[in-house]
Order: C-alpha cells, then sequence, then structure tokens
C-alpha cells in the first residue's frame, strides 16, 4: 500500500492560539543616537514564566533594548506594556520619569554583566539588597535585613558573608548580590545583561543554575542576554536573534539552534558549531 | 478505524532546509501523510538519511516544515503544528508531547536525580515526591543508587542514556517521539525501557518512533512507515522486524 496522499481533509481550523497571555509586549520600537540607528521597528513578546534569550553580535541593539525594558531609556517611537496584576499603565514610555523609575524598581530586577552598574562596591552586601527595598518604602530595620538575607539565601550567596563588601567578593559572588538585589522585590521581569560573561567556567555553570532553579522554584520571567549561543542554549526556552538593531528572527531555542531560518542565524549558528 | 478520532494527521508534509552558504538547498521529505491514534505505535524506517529523524524533529518542531499540516488533537483543541505558535509548542512540550534523542543536554552540575525530577517540578510536583519518582525511574533502568547524586556529564554513554531515558519518560504524555531511544543501552536498560513502552501505550500514549534495532520493540509495532519507498505497512500485513 502506498503512502495514502489523500487522507479525507481535516476541517480548516485556523492556528488556535492557547489562552496564554504575554507578560511583556513591545511594538515598533525604534531608537537612533545621532547617526546610529540602535534599533529599528523592532517588536517582542515575553510570555509568564520563559526565559527568552537576546543574541546577537556586539553593537546589534541587545544591550539598548534590555536597557529600555528596564525602563533606563526610551525609544524614538514605540509601544512598551506590562501586564501586572491590578495594573494598566497603558504604554509604559508615556509614564514620567519618576513614575517608570518606581514601575522598574518594584517590578523589574536586572543583572549587568559589570557589577560595578548594579552594586555600591562601598556597601556591604546585605546593604545593597536592602537599599533596594528601601526604594520600594520598607523602613523596619529587622524587615530590611530578614529580607535581605532571604533575597542573598535564594542566590545561594554564603550567609556568613552577607556583611561583606562586594569589593571584597570574587566575581561570582558579586553576580549573586546582583541577583539578590534584582530579585528582592520578587519581580514579574528579571532581565539579565550578560551576568556570566568575564566569570570562569565552573563559576558560570553555577551561576546558571542558580538561575534555572529560581525559574523553576519562583517561576521568574527572564530575558537574558549573552553572546555565548552555549549559555543561550543551556537556559533559553525561546530566542530572539539581532542584528544591526532588527530582530531578524526569533522562535523556539531548539529551533533556532538546529534549523536557523535567517543567513545571518545561520552564520551565527554555525560559527558556534 | 475512525479518522476523525485520530490523535496526529500528519497531511502533505514537507521539509526542505535553505542553507544559505552553500546557496543550496537541501530536500529532506515531501509529501508525508498518515493518521495516528491514542495508544498507536508507529515506526519509521528507512535507509540512512532517509529523513527518519528530520520527520521526527518537524513534528517535534525543532525543524520549521515549509509545506503541510500537523494536526493534533491536545486537550484544549485542535491545533496544527506546523504552524502553532511558539508559546503554543512549548506549553505542549511541557504538557503533552514528549520527545526522546539518543543524547542527554543535561546542564553541568546538577545531579541525576535533579535531572529526572525537573519534567515533575515543572508540572507542579513536591520536591520530595518528584525525588522519589526520580529514583525509581533511575533505577528501572538500571542506574546505579551511588551515581543518583553524581553530575551525568561525567558518565558513560549508556549511563547518560539512561538518565535521558528516565527523564523523558517520567512525566506521560499522550504523544512520544522516539529517535533511537536504545542506541548505547545494554539489554537491561533496553528492556526497561521496553516495560515502560508497553506500559504507556496500553494506557492510551500514541508513540512514532525510529529504532536502530526495530526488534527491540516488534511487540509493540502497530504501523510502519518506510521513507525511502513510501510504504506504509500496517498489523496485517507486518513483516519481520527484526530482519530489518
Amino acid at each position: 500500500m502506498s503512502i495514502d496522499m489523500s487522507v479525507s481533509p481535516a476541517p480548516l481550523l485556523p492556528p488556535q492560539l492557547m489562552q496564554t497571555e504575554a507578560l511583556l509586549t513591545m511594538r515598533g520600537l525604534s531608537r537612533s543616537y545621532g547617526a546610529v540607528r540602535a534599533l529599528r521597528n523592532v517588536d517582542v513578546t515575553v510570555y509568564p514564566g520563559e526565559v527568552m534569550g537576546v543574541v546577537g553580535e556586539s553593537g546589534s541593539g541587545k544591550s539598548t533594548l534590555l536597557r529600555m525594558m528596564n525602563l533606563e531609556d526610551t525609544p524614538d517611537r514605540g509601544d512598551y506594556r506590562l501586564r501586572l496584576p491590578d495594573r494598566d499603565d497603558g504604554n509604559l514610555f508615556d509614564l514620567g520619569r519618576y513614575q517608570r523609575r518606581m514601575l522598574s524598581a518594584h517590578h523589574i530586577g536586572i543583572v549587568y554583566q559589570n557589577p560595578h552598574l548594579g552594586l555600591l562596591m562601598r556597601h556591604s552586601s546585605s546593604g545593597n539588597v536592602a537599599e533596594r527595598l528601601l526604594i520600594a518604602g520598607e523602613r523596619s530595620f529587622d524587615v530590611l535585613r530578614s529580607k535581605a538575607r532571604d533575597a542573598l539565601d535564594a542566590s545561594e550567596f554564603p550567609l556568613d558573608r552577607m556583611d561583606a563588601r562586594p569589593a571584597e567578593l570574587s566575581g561570582g559572588m558579586q553576580q549573586r548580590v546582583q541577583l539578590a538585589k534584582a530579585i528582592a522585590l520578587e519581580p514579574a521581569l528579571l532581565l539579565l545583561d550578560e551576568p556570566t560573561t568575564g566569570l570562569d567556567v565552573s563559576v558560570q555553570a553555577l551561576v546558571l543554575d542558580t538561575l534555572k532553579r529560581l525559574q523553576r522554584d519562583r517561576h521568574i520571567t527572564m530575558v537574558l542576554v549573552s553572546h555565548d549561543l552555549g549559555v543561550i542554549r543551556t537556559m533559553a526556552d525561546r530566542v530572539l536573534v539581532m542584528r544591526h538593531g532588527e530582530v531578524v528572527e526569533q522562535g523556539l531555542a531548539d529551533q533556532v539552534f538546529q534549523d536557523p531560518q535567517h543567513p545571518y542565524t545561520q552564520q551565527l549558528v554555525h560559527a558556534k558549531l | 478505524m475512525e479518522t476523525t478520532e485520530a490523535l496526529l494527521r500528519v497531511q502533505g508534509l514537507g521539509k526542505t532546509f535553505r542553507m544559505y552558504h552553500l546557496d543550496a538547498m537541501l530536500h529532506a521529505f515531501e509529501g508525508i501523510s498518515f493518521d495516528l491514534h491514542a495508544g498507536e505505535f508507529l515506526l519509521l524506517k528507512g535507509r540512512n538519511g532517509a529523513g527518519k529523524s528530520t520527520l521526527l524533529r518537524t513534528l517535534w518542531r525543532s525543524y520549521l516544515p515549509v509545506e503541510g499540516h500537523i494536526w493534533y488533537r491536545s486537550r484544549l483543541g485542535m491545533i496544527d503544528l506546523a504552524r502553532a505558535a511558539d508559546v503554543d509548542i512549548a506549553l505542549l512540550r511541557r504538557q503533552e508531547i514528549g520527545f526522546v534523542t539518543q543524547f542527554l543536554n543535561a546542564r553541568p552540575r546538577v545531579a541525576a536525580q535533579d535531572i529526572v525530577a525537573e519534567p515533575l517540578r515543572l508540572a507542579g510536583h513536591a520536591p520530595e515526591e518528584a525525588l522519589d519518582q526520580a529514583r525509581h525511574w533511575l533505577g528501572e533502568f538500571g542506574v546505579r543508587p551511588e551515581l543518583w547524586r553524581a553530575y551525568p556529564s561525567t558518565f558513560s554513554g549508556g549511563e547518560q542514556q539512561k538518565v535521558n531515558l528516565a527523564r523523558a519518560l517520567i512525566l506521560p504524555q499522550r504523544l512520544l517521539l522516539l529517535d533511537e531511544p536504545t542506541a548505547s543501552l545494554d539489554a537491561g536498560a533496553r528492556a526497561a525501557l521496553v516495560r515502560r513502552l508497553t506500559d504507556l501505550k496500553a494506557s492510551g500514549v500514541a508513540i512514532i518512533g525510529v529504532f536502530h534495532h526495530p526488534g527491540d520493540v516488534a511487540q509493540l509495532i502497530d504501523r510502519e512507515i518506510d521513507l525511502a519507498t513510501r510504504v506504509i505497512a500496517d498489523d496485517s500485513e507486518r513483516i519481520d522486524h527484526v530482519a530489518l
């Protein structure tokens, strides 16, 4: 019997979206710095609980995109919405500077590649975490101390060193303090900008494992920027590929790595393998 | 069989890879159509390069099909996996469709028992219960207890594959895709795999598999598709699998 090519046609149902609402929606983001077009008409959707990896060469717009997500910068045009419980802020880029800062402090955490950007090096580690809680209005010393302790513990930071200053810590430990600070307020969205770049491989594996555990146990949604495709492959559910400020491809991580559709992605993936 | 009840209906499925650096198109397969029902076991066969693994990966959506449909009757309704949004595919992979490859993709510095327990943890099972089940399945597939807390990246290929199978089969799915799961397994682990697949099939899980040695699963096979010759054989015209 030959393969039956004439199976009776199925009902012509459209592809059916299930009831999954996006946490983050960005539409039509464009941003120029002088003559440099850092972002060109970028659309991004991130769903609750997933890790979205962002890859691309230096200058492709990855970090600019992350700064926009963290509301540190605003685009020339574009729309940004976060689905937060009991809130509807409309386009977040339309909010005033103070409102943007408060929204970011309460609902978005960020870990930078360079700990100096995220930490006060001469304050204690627990003080760095407490600072984030202070911004959110927490004033009781005992509560500050215990919440900072919980966040450091969840980031797998050794608690006997919670009073050490970041300047006295190794790179891996500094990243854990940044992570504790980022998750202290249980943000809806955790942004990671090359969080393991510059760490040695064994430390990198431990930090990635901590992140994976946070995703699993706390269902934190993450956007992870890295030029290390190995890191992205290990961590990401979906991947966004950027080049010259544009999104050239996005898809499930295994699809992007195994069956890349865009010439640039093919080049990137083949360079890695 | 009542076609409207099919769990999976593949229609005119085709896959071609476009390789920009070679300025070439690599043709994998075209015009694949078949139905699969709950509890059915479909064997994909054909010589090397016939497209068996490519078809599995297309059904799993690691590969994007260029034509055709993959209608899947999920618990939430009918969906065309060929066109479904990534977020839907990700959800189905967590809850309904499983894929077992020959390779374990383990994160470094994660213990074997935690790797195996992870699908249950993601599905919301309590940590201790998930670990108990993980240990049970590691034991079933013949991984020695002293290895349960070790990192699989240091294991032999065969031991890694046992961890891989325990993880892939711990959470019952509705559709299971198997890409040469018995490669590099010893006899004991192969027998454990066949026992597990027999139970899953009996409980209604539909299975599509590629096997190096189809004889291992001969008693489970309901139908076969030969991708090289495009011949479908069902139970009534079963050929000798052991000799394939």
